[in-house]
């Protein structure tokens, strides 16, 4: 009993420390609220976590911070629909089906790429499997409160979601054929197509199983349970629509195919990603009501990726489609601000349709939309402030606030060099550092690669 | 009658915007040199002041006059440039252009590689490929020129400064054999980019003596390259000497061991930099370094010796955990603030040399001058190349290649609206235009 007054202490303890507990104002900016228009000379003020006014002249309390943003522009935190950053961990690619695997069992809080993406203005980060296999493992929502313990970077109430992928990484297209080694099935596209018919057919009859069960139970309490299956645990849930598919895919043709299947299972795929070649069948995706998490203009890296187009966002757009441009990449999700802007330069979409490819659209896809993707009162103070236009390439984030409170400020970045500066010369200097003369060498820190990390096969080293 | 003169103005843009649509680079013919006249537009010269309502003439493929006073030839093609900016074409020399078209699954499509550590004779000009979809879809953002250099091995081979426009690599050749390629080894212990899988070195003494042995292989190479061309010279003076065997591996190394030709040494960490740099002043090279992540922390020495960078690194991520957030963003400014000569490349294969304009403009972002950013990948890259006579900036007497904007060059939301590239109106479409032709109408 003692022990769970301490362990409710340390919890209450922690989520109080986590929340705002000061006022920020930040005074006379250019204020882009993706819902409400552009607002010139405009206040933002921040309490308790939450946007709690936008207005001209709002005062705050004696004791809130107040910057002064004259010339500058706020924008709301970017939302980066498909990241793999800070998992420790991107594929379980051994099987076809790993649904069975979580994303948020491998968080690396400490990953420094999370900062650097806190400097380009993201907040939120949908972290997802990766594509060696048509049904990948569960998708991991956060927020980037770098510095926080794990459970804090968790995105309160945020739809759960699962990984999907179709096409070469799937099929195993680059692996080369060595005689003796057995490839894992599929092979092919088709083979794609009959291992996720598959896993939903297994996945109906077990939801069946358990249906009838709790049918059964109320009459007979003495009827035994059927054995849990963690494998088919959330495909029953995608077939209650408690769970979103986040679908890889490339080319036209099993976009299609996906459609179908999930049209006659009777569930929704919430966000086709990448969808290169989502412009060829723009009509089909906005009829089933899918959305579109796609690159600006990567390109011709790979045979499906060949027809892609940079105004794919504007095409599908004009369809009908939710769409939202993401990274894929520790690296592009930095300036993931010019990706948006690259729909207003192919394609010709307005800045507010362009805006919401980064904000408020990728809050759709992940189900948080009533908590942020806008500025508007009473949503989550997760913001940025920009030196200029966050569409023009001269601009840079002085500061980056999420649930009101500071996660990057160029200033203090700043200020701090020197300090680290010494700090290191004098690590360095530190016996264990010392380049050794000979044999052994200090220990250095594997990274893993950057580009389209979804597409490794398997991990690298 | 000011009206009048208006539409016939906005008639003959019109007219040439005609021409201009004419796909003609898909019938494999070039569109044609003529006289064209660039009029009433802001002129961003690069090399001087910007001139507020300018006239550029074009004349067989090179810019004839250029000021605010110009008078348009008679029979010139005309573009009203009100609203518009001219501006030299970009240019980006750490590419692969035209010699890979899909990396991955595509084998046949890349030629980057050859086999073997010493290649000097694998030329790009050879390999490059004039119907590659990269090229048009490059051009239409305003990059008329790259440098486009083989890969791999000690000595990759030699790079070609080409047009991004041409039917065949002779008629896209500016300067076809412009640099050789060293790869310079590296002692850093982690691997490559995406995709390498270089095992990581156990040992850093082991990769010292490995580096070591590489370095003394290149110079041994570059070496036999300079006897090899003395004894070809006095075989030529007197026919009596004994008459030396052609080799064409080293032959082609002569221009560069004599330092008439730029070499190109790929090097990003500081120890491949300051390695690069002491090897080139022993062999009395003309180097260049290929990457420069770290040239910042090597500036002084860059410029005592005069070495200029090509960065391709603006958009990697920071090589070490603990370096700065923007430390790759601010490598330009803090390079140009120690005086050295620098310019900003994509270092992309082909597929996203197009947004060379973002590279330069995040350096804008993070200290360099907007201006400095322009010259960056304009006239910067071109004095590199030594071809400052020929490219980088509106100079009468220069290459027409020119880009008319309806904005500032570097920002993401201009449009390109005008393309001259050797004096050629170059029509705006490429396979991605074409795609979206095709499916944005599709109900």
């Amino acid at each position: 009993m003692k022990r769970l007054i301490v362990l409710l202490g340390i919890i209450g303890f922690f989520s109080l420390s986590a929340q705002a507990q000061t006022e920020t104002l930040i005074r006379n900016a250019t204020v882009l609220t993706v819902t409400h228009g552009t607002l010139t000379n405009t206040d933002v003020l921040m309490r308790n976590g939450k946007i709690a006014a936008i207005g001209k002249n709002l005062k705050a309390s004696a004791n809130a911070r107040v910057i002064d943003a004259t010339g500058k522009y706020v924008m709301p935190g970017i939302i980066d629909c498909h990241s793999h950053s800070m998992l420790d961990t991107i594929n379980e690619g051994t099987l076809a089906v790993t649904s069975m695997v979580r994303t948020q069992d491998v968080l690396n809080t400490t990953d420094v790429d999370l900062y650097r993406e806190l400097a380009g203005g993201v907040t939120t980060l949908n972290l997802l499997h990766g594509s060696a296999n048509p049904i990948g493992g569960l998708n991991t929502v956060v927020k980037i409160k770098y510095g926080r313990p794990a459970s804090e970077f968790l995105f309160p109430g945020a739809m759960p979601g699962i990984k999907f992928a179709l096409g070469e990484n799937v099929k195993q297209s680059s692996r080369p054929n060595i005689p003796g080694l057995t490839r894992r099935y599929p092979n092919t596209r088709m083979g794609v197509e009959e291992t996720i018919r598959d896993a939903f057919i297994r996945a109906r009859d077990y939801k069946r199983t358990w249906d009838e069960y709790r049918e059964a139970v109320k009459k007979d309490k003495n009827v035994m349970p059927p054995r849990r299956d963690l494998q088919l645990e959330p495909l029953v849930e995608i077939l209650e629509g408690k769970r979103y598919v986040h679908a890889h895919c490339y080319v036209a043709s099993e976009i299609l195919m996906l459609i179908n299947i999930a049209d006659e299972f009777g569930f929704k795929i919430r966000t086709f990603q990448h969808v290169l070649e989502g412009y060829k069948v723009a009509k089909e995706i906005a009829a089933h009501g899918a959305g579109a998490s796609i690159f600006a203009d990567s390109w011709g890296y790979k045979i499906e990726a060949y027809d892609a187009i940079p105004y794919n966002a504007a095409i599908l757009t004009r369809a009908g489609v939710v769409v939202s441009m993401n990274s894929d990449s520790d690296e592009r999700a930095r300036r993931l601000n010019i990706e948006a802007a690259k729909a207003m330069h192919w394609g010709d979409l307005t800045e507010e349709q362009a805006l919401k490819l980064v904000t408020l659209n990728p809050a759709i896809q992940l189900g948080i939309q009533d908590r942020v993707g806008s500025l508007e009162v009473g949503k989550d103070a997760d913001v940025a402030i920009w030196n200029g236009h966050p569409f023009s390439v001269y601009s840079r984030v002085d500061t980056t606030f999420i649930d009101g409170d500071v996660y990057f400020d160029r200033e203090k970045d700043l200020a701090r060099r020197p300090e680290l500066a010494k700090e290191r010369a004098t690590l360095e200097q530190a016996e264990p550092n010392k380049p050794a003369q000979r044999g052994q060498s200090p220990q250095t820190p594997r990274r893993r690669p950057s580009g389209h990390e979804d597409d490794a096969e398997t991990e690298k080293p | 009658m000011d009206r009048i003169l208006v539409a016939l103005i906005l008639f003959s843009g019109s007219v040439l915007a005609q021409q201009i649509g004419d796909p003609t680079t898909q019938q494999g013919v070039l569109p044609p040199r003529g006289t064209y006249a660039i009029r009433n537009a802001r002129i961003v010269t690069v090399s001087g002041p910007d001139i507020e309502h300018g006239t550029v003439v074009i004349r067989d493929g090179k810019i004839e006059a250029v000021g605010a006073n110009v008078s348009v030839p008679a029979g010139a093609q005309t573009i009203d440039g009100r609203g518009l900016s001219v501006y030299p074409g970009m240019i980006d020399l750490g590419t692969n252009m035209g010699l890979v078209e899909v990396p991955q699954g595509a084998n046949g499509t890349v030629d980057l590689s050859e086999v073997g550590e010493f290649n000097p004779n694998a030329k790009a000009i050879i390999a490059v490929n004039p119907h590659s979809a990269h090229i048009a879809v490059t051009r239409v953002e305003g990059i008329t020129n790259t440098l486009t250099a083989p890969e791999g091995g000690l000595i990759s081979g030699q790079a070609a400064l080409i047009n991004l426009l041409g039917t065949s690599p002779k008629e896209m050749a500016v300067v076809p054999e412009a640099a050789l390629v060293i790869n310079y080894p590296r002692t850093a212990l982690t691997g490559g980019g995406f995709g390498a899988f270089q095992p990581a070195a156990q040992n850093l003494a082991d990769t010292l003596t490995a580096n070591e042995r590489q370095v003394e292989q290149i110079r041994k190479m570059l070496r036999d390259a300079e006897a090899y061309g003395r004894a070809q010279d006095a075989y030529a003076k007197d026919k009596s000497l004994p008459r030396p065997d052609r080799n064409v591996v080293l032959e082609s190394m002569v221009p560069y061991v004599r330092g008439e030709q730029p070499v190109i040494f790929r090097a990003d960490r500081e120890a491949e930099i300051r390695g690069a740099i002491r090897f080139a002043e022993e062999m009395k090279l003309k180097p260049i370094i290929l990457g420069g992540n770290d040239a910042w922390k090597v500036a002084s020495l860059l410029k005592e010796k005069n070495v200029p960078v090509i960065l391709t690194g603006i958009f990697s991520l920071p090589p070490r955990e603990d370096d700065a957030y923007d430390s790759l963003y601010e490598n330009p400014a803090k390079l140009q603030q120690a005086g050295v000569r620098f310019c900003i490349s994509t270092g992309d294969a082909g597929p996203e040399v197009r947004n060379l304009a973002q590279y330069a403009g995040m350096a804008a972002a993070f200290g360099l001058s907007k201006a400095d950013a322009v010259k960056s990948v304009t006239l910067y890259p071109a004095q590199i190349l030594n071809v400052a006579d020929r490219l980088g900036s509106i100079e009468v007497g220069k290459m027409a290649n020119l880009v008319v904007t309806d904005g500032d060059l570097l920002e993401v939301r201009t449009h390109i609206k005008y393309l001259l590239i050797d004096g050629r109106p170059v029509v705006l479409t490429s396979r991605h235009t074409e795609l979206n032709d095709a499916f944005k109408n599709r109900k």
